[in-house]
């Protein structure tokens, strides 16, 4: 690696992060009426149906089963479009990564943080969802932004991983599509851990997701500061899976240039 | 070593897959029935020079001499199999022109898209942005999604984005057949402002007119391996020569 044509300043590789990033936001909503309203519509409406499937034909009894449910499922949402949209990055990318020399993790890493702009205005539905069903707000929902981070950082690691290999290897986004299914069931999003066996419950209770989940709907929901070991858990998760995903695509990522 | 660029005995391997393997399927069965069939392909075979700050060198050669893949060796796109690149200084490239260009963004977000990719951050861009849109003369398009660009367009952009921020070293990879003649004029004494001002220009082509007329030093490659190193005229007139013999 010829080091002096990586001297750049790293300011500026802060600044393309955020013209790409910007990029993806501009692109998002063209030609769509409502536009970003949409991310704050989709969630609403896509919990309405999901309360309306959950309460009336398969029941769990869960209290505030609105905002369980929308807690859940922005996060798993978030992580699942991040991931998605990173796994093409280099892909989409290729052309460029051709012709001029760019720091290539940039590229999965904006698309993540793009989705995680969009995951804000998303967050306004939860609020919503809070005054109509007049839940009770506590103190901790001030730091609702933490697992949010955790879930960012996961989301990196993932999104790195994706498109590394993806580029080698096309069946990587196929594949994909089936895990995260897999991955939505079993993380419990739309029904309570209580409701699965004592063994599956102690294998989800290590599914990154929802650690990340439970300490969100812990401080928004429950109103309880989850323990410092829950803190660390999930933390741990995050810069693990970030670490994986960083060191796949620096070993990796001197050969896409033959494969795009 | 003291010159900007520094290419120390670079050599680039291919490994050519003889039949394409794109999923994970056919690569393990092939790789159990022991069917990966790989043959190699020199594109460079130890290639050394050195060119100084403020050259305008150029890099000719016939196609498969291995220019293409110098370039992007030099650009910091390619890994060498062996040697080392060394560079001093900003590279702005213009290989293809708007090859960073995102058809669905209006012109105005391109340049700043563009000049992020080239590694100049927003206050840069906000400085040299009015010059950039005077060169390629695009006023009246500037909020116009790219893709109702015609291609003439595209390159006026690129070329002006390109040259208008200040970078150290201008790589072109024969481009200069860009847009009408007026602004093919425009874009010579655009590089040769450049020159002057002390950029280093680093130029692939095959038409040797162009060469003379921008670089004072030539480099040839045949099947990746220097032919000869010296001033223009002498090294375009023996590679012509040796043209003509071949043909």
């Amino acid at each position: 690696m010829s080091l002096n044509v990586e001297r750049k300043r790293a300011d500026n590789y802060v600044s393309l992060t955020w013209e790409l990033v910007k990029r993806d936001l501009r692109l998002k909503y063209r030609r769509s009426i409502l536009g970003y309203l949409w991310s704050l519509l989709n969630p609403l409406l896509m919990m309405t149906v999901m309360v309306f499937v959950f309460s009336y034909m398969f029941r769990f009894d869960i209290e505030n089963y609105a905002l369980y449910l929308i807690c859940g499922q922005t996060m798993f949402n978030f992580f699942n479009e991040a991931t998605n949209k990173a796994m093409y990055a280099i892909i989409d990318n290729g052309m460029l990564i051709k012709k001029i020399y760019v720091p290539k993790y940039i590229f999965p890493i904006s698309r993540v943080i793009s989705c995680f702009v969009t995951t804000s205005f998303s967050l306004l539905a939860i609020v919503i969802v809070m005054l109509v069903t007049r839940v009770r707000i506590h103190l901790s929902i001030l730091v609702f932004w933490v697992p949010l981070l955790y879930l960012l950082v996961f989301s990196c690691g993932v999104g790195m991983i994706l498109s590394a290999l993806s580029v080698k290897f096309r069946d990587v986004t196929h594949l994909y599509g089936v895990l995260t299914m897999a991955w939505m069931y079993a993380t419990p999003i739309f029904y309570p851990i209580e409701a699965v066996p004592e063994s599956v419950a102690a294998i989800i209770r290590l599914n990154p997701l929802y650690v990340f989940i439970n300490l969100f709907r812990d401080l928004v929901l429950y109103g309880n500061v989850p323990a410092l070991s829950a803190w660390a858990k999930g933390l741990g998760m995050a810069a693990a899976m970030f670490a994986v995903g960083a060191f796949v695509f620096s070993r990796l990522q001197d050969d896409f240039i033959y494969y795009i | 070593m003291s010159g900007i660029i520094n290419v120390d005995d670079v050599s680039m391997r291919f490994i050519i897959e003889r039949e394409k393997t794109d999923t994970i399927k056919e690569y393990f069965l092939k790789m159990v029935q022991r069917k990966l069939k790989f043959s190699e392909f020199y594109a460079l075979k130890g290639v050394s020079f050195s060119i100084e700050k403020g050259e305008a060198v150029a890099l000719i050669g016939a196609n498969g001499s291995g220019k293409s893949t110098m370039l992007k060796i030099i650009a910091g796109v390619m890994q060498p199999t062996r040697g080392s690149v060394a560079v001093r200084g900003t590279i702005a490239p213009l290989i293809e022109l708007g090859a960073g260009f995102d058809n669905d963004l209006t012109a105005r977000e391109n340049i700043y898209l563009n000049g992020a990719l080239l590694g100049h951050n927003r206050q840069e861009m906000e400085r040299n942005y009015q010059k950039i849109v005077d060169f390629s003369e695009l006023h009246e398009f500037i909020d116009v999604p790219v893709r109702s660009y015609s291609s003439g367009m595209v390159a006026r952009l690129g070329f002006s984005i390109a040259t208008q921020v200040k970078a150290d070293i201008l790589v072109v990879d024969e481009i200069l057949s860009v847009g009408d003649y007026s602004f093919q004029q425009k874009c010579h004494r655009r590089m040769e402002e450049m020159l002057s001002a002390g950029t280093t220009l680093l130029f692939v082509s095959h038409d040797a007119d162009q060469v003379k007329k921008l670089c004072k030093r030539a480099i040839w490659l045949d099947h990746g391996l220097i032919v000869q190193d010296g001033p223009a005229e002498a090294v375009c007139d023996a590679y012509l020569q040796s043209m003509e013999q071949k043909g």
